[in-house]
C-alpha cells in the first residue's frame, strides 16, 4: 500500500517538474506568435530595414547575416571543440595539459558574453581597425568551444573500453581508433552538444555588439560589418517606434523558429544512416 | 598458417603488482592450447602479453622475450604490426555498434585503409563461413548493426572479425563465458575446426572446455605457471599437487 502510494507520489512530482520546465518554453513561443506573427509577411523575409520615418521593410539582411556569422562560428568552433574533447578523453588521461585544458574550458564557459565581445574587439577589431563579420564569427566560435569540448569528452567517456580494445586488437593505430571508432560511437551525443552550443550562440547579442556591429544594408563580405537577427531585434526593441517594436517581436519569432528548424534538420540528417538495431 | 610461440622469462606488472612471474612456455603451431587457473592468476594478462595489448594500460609493463616464429614481438616489431598478426577474441562480445555486420567483419581491413570492394566482399564471406555465421546473417550484412545480433552470434562475428585480417595466431580470452550452452558448443566446434589453420590460445574457466578443445593445457596460479603438459596428462595424471587440487575442484 505504502510503496504504491510513494510510487504515485514520486511519479507525480516528476511529471509536475517536467510540466514546469516545458511551460515557460511553450508560453514564450505562444507569446511570440501572438505578438510577432501578424508582422510577418513576404517583405519581412525579402527586404532590408526601412529608413526612419518610412514604414515597411524587413530583416532579410539580418537573417542572411546571422546565417553567415553562425556558419563561420560553427566552422571554427565545432572542429576545435571536438578535437579538444578527443584529446581530453582519449590521449590526455592524467596529464597536466589535460587538466589545464579542462579548467580553461570551464572558466571560458563562465565568461559573460559581453566580456567575450570586448575581448574580440581588442584582439581583432582594433587590429583590423573596423568591425567585421569575421570578428563576430570568432566571438561566437570561442563561446561554442567549451560546451562542445566538455560534451565530447563526456560522451567519449561513455564509450565502453571494450570497443576500443576491439579496434586496438585488430592492429588499428590509436589515433585511428579514437577517430573512427570512439568518436563515431559517441557521435549522437556529440552532435547534441554541438546543437546546444549552436542554439545558445545563435541568440547571443552582446558578443556581436562590438564585433559584427550590425548593418542596415546588405553585406556579404566577411571583412565588413554585417547584420544579425539578435542585433536587429535589439535595435528595434529599444527604439521609440511601435512598428519597430512589432518587427522586433516578429524577428524574435523568426530567430527561435530558425534555431528549431536547423537543430531538427541536423538531427534528421545525422540519423539518416542509422542501422537496424544499432545504438 | 599458424606459427609457434616461444615465451622466455616473461614477467608482467600492473603498477607495483607482479602479475606474471618468470613464465617459460612453448606454444606449438596449429594446435589449441588452453590456459586454466582461478580468477586473478594471470592467465588473461599472459595472453594480453602475446599481442602487446597488455601495454595499452598506462600502468602496465612487461619484460622477457616472446618469439612468434623468428620474430621477437617486443624488439623486432611495433605493437600495431603484432596485433595484425595475432587476432584476439575477448570475454564479452564487443561488436562496433555503429557498424553493419559487413563493416564489423572487415573493420580491421577498412580501418587500416584497405578499400578494394571485391576483396572485402570475399573476405566477409570467407570469414563469416569460417566462423559458422554466414548462413544466419548473409541477407542482412549491410542492413543490420553488428550489435543487433544475439550474444552468441556477436561472438562468432567477433571471431570472423579477428580472422578477416588473416592472423597467424588467435588468442581467445574466455570466449564463451558470457554465452549460453548452445552458443558455447558452437564456439567450441569452431575452435576445433580453426586449429588446423591457426595457432589458438584459449583462456578458460571451464575445465571440460579445455579438455574438449585443446591438445595442451597450462595451469596458472598466483602469477606463475605451475604446470604445462598435454591436456590428457594434466587432467588424468598431473605432476603437481596444486594442479590436481584445482582440477578436482578442491579450490578455485
Amino acid at each position: 500500500m505504502m510503496r504504491t502510494a510513494i510510487n504515485y507520489l514520486v511519479s507525480g512530482l516528476c511529471i509536475l517538474a517536467t510540466v514546469l520546465v516545458i511551460l515557460p518554453l511553450i508560453a514564450i513561443l505562444f507569446y511570440l506568435i501572438y505578438k510577432g506573427a501578424s508582422s510577418l509577411n513576404f517583405a519581412f523575409f525579402t527586404r532590408i530595414p526601412a529608413p526612419v520615418g518610412e514604414s515597411g521593410g524587413g530583416m532579410a539582411n539580418s537573417i542572411v547575416g546571422s546565417g553567415i556569422i553562425l556558419f563561420l562560428a560553427s566552422l571554427m568552433g565545432i572542429p576545435i571543440g571536438i578535437a579538444a574533447g578527443v584529446y581530453l578523453a582519449e590521449f590526455g588521461r592524467g596529464k597536466a595539459l589535460a587538466t589545464a585544458v579542462r579548467f580553461t574550458a570551464d572558466v571560458l564557459n563562465g565568461v559573460p558574453s559581453i566580456v567575450m565581445g570586448i575581448a574580440i574587439y581588442s584582439l581583432i577589431v582594433m587590429q583590423q581597425k573596423h568591425f567585421s563579420a569575421l570578428a563576430g564569427g570568432v566571438a561566437l566560435a570561442i563561446m561554442m568551444v567549451p560546451t562542445i569540448t566538455r560534451t565530447t569528452e563526456e560522451m567519449l567517456a561513455t564509450v565502453p573500453h571494450a570497443i576500443r580494445e576491439a579496434a586496438l586488437g585488430l592492429g588499428v593505430p590509436k589515433w585511428r581508433t579514437a577517430i573512427s571508432v570512439s568518436l563515431r560511437t559517441a557521435s549522437p551525443g556529440i552532435i547534441t552538444g554541438c546543437m546546444l552550443a549552436f542554439a545558445r550562440v545563435a541568440g547571443e547579442t552582446a558578443p556581436l555588439l562590438f564585433t559584427a556591429f550590425g548593418n542596415q544594408f546588405w553585406s556579404f563580405k566577411l571583412s565588413e560589418p554585417i547584420a544579425a537577427l539578435p542585433l536587429q531585434i535589439y535595435v528595434y526593441a529599444i527604439s521609440p517606434y511601435d512598428e519597430w517594436h512589432r518587427l522586433a517581436w516578429a524577428g524574435s519569432l523568426v530567430l527561435i523558429v530558425l534555431i528549431m528548424v536547423s537543430v531538427t534538420l541536423v538531427r534528421i540528417f545525422a540519423n539518416r544512416g542509422a542501422l537496424k538495431g544499432g545504438s | 598458417m599458424g606459427v609457434g610461440i616461444l615465451v622466455e622469462d616473461l614477467n608482467a606488472w600492473y603498477g607495483t603488482t607482479h602479475t606474471l612471474q618468470d613464465i617459460n612456455l612453448h606454444i606449438p603451431a596449429n594446435h589449441a592450447t588452453a590456459l586454466i587457473g582461478p580468477s586473478g592468476c594471470g592467465k588473461s594478462t599472459f595472453v594480453r602479453c602475446l599481442n602487446r595489448m597488455h601495454e595499452t594500460n598506462p600502468i602496465a609493463r612487461a619484460t622477457g622475450t616472446v618469439k612468434m616464429g623468428d620474430v621477437d614481438i617486443y624488439s623486432d616489431a611495433s605493437p600495431v604490426e603484432i596485433r595484425r598478426r595475432v587476432g584476439m577474441v575477448f570475454q564479452r562480445p564487443n561488436p562496433f555498434p555503429t557498424m553493419s555486420i559487413y563493416d564489423n567483419v572487415v573493420s580491421g581491413l577498412k580501418l587500416n585503409g584497405f578499400r578494394n570492394r571485391r576483396i572485402l566482399d570475399e573476405t566477409v564471406e570467407r570469414s563469416l563461413k569460417q566462423a559458422a555465421l554466414w548462413e544466419e546473417v548473409k541477407d542482412d550484412l549491410k542492413k543490420k548493426s553488428g550489435a543487433s545480433l544475439s550474444g552468441g552470434q556477436q561472438q562468432r562475428m567477433c571471431i570472423a572479425r579477428a580472422l578477416a585480417v588473416d592472423p597467424e595466431v588467435l588468442l581467445m580470452d574466455e570466449p564463451a563465458s558470457a554465452l549460453d550452452p548452445v552458443s558455447t558448443s558452437k564456439i567450441e566446434d569452431l575452435i576445433f575446426q580453426l586449429k588446423s589453420q591457426y595457432t589458438i590460445v584459449i583462456v578458460t574457466h571451464n575445465m571440460q572446455q579445455a579438455a574438449r578443445v585443446a591438445e595442451n593445457t597450462g595451469f596458472f596460479l598466483n602469477g606463475k605457471m605451475v604446470e604445462f603438459d598435454s591436456t590428457h596428462k594434466i587432467f588424468t595424471n598431473p605432476r603437481d599437487k596444486r594442479t590436481e587440487d584445482y582440477i578436482t575442484g578442491r579450490f578455485g
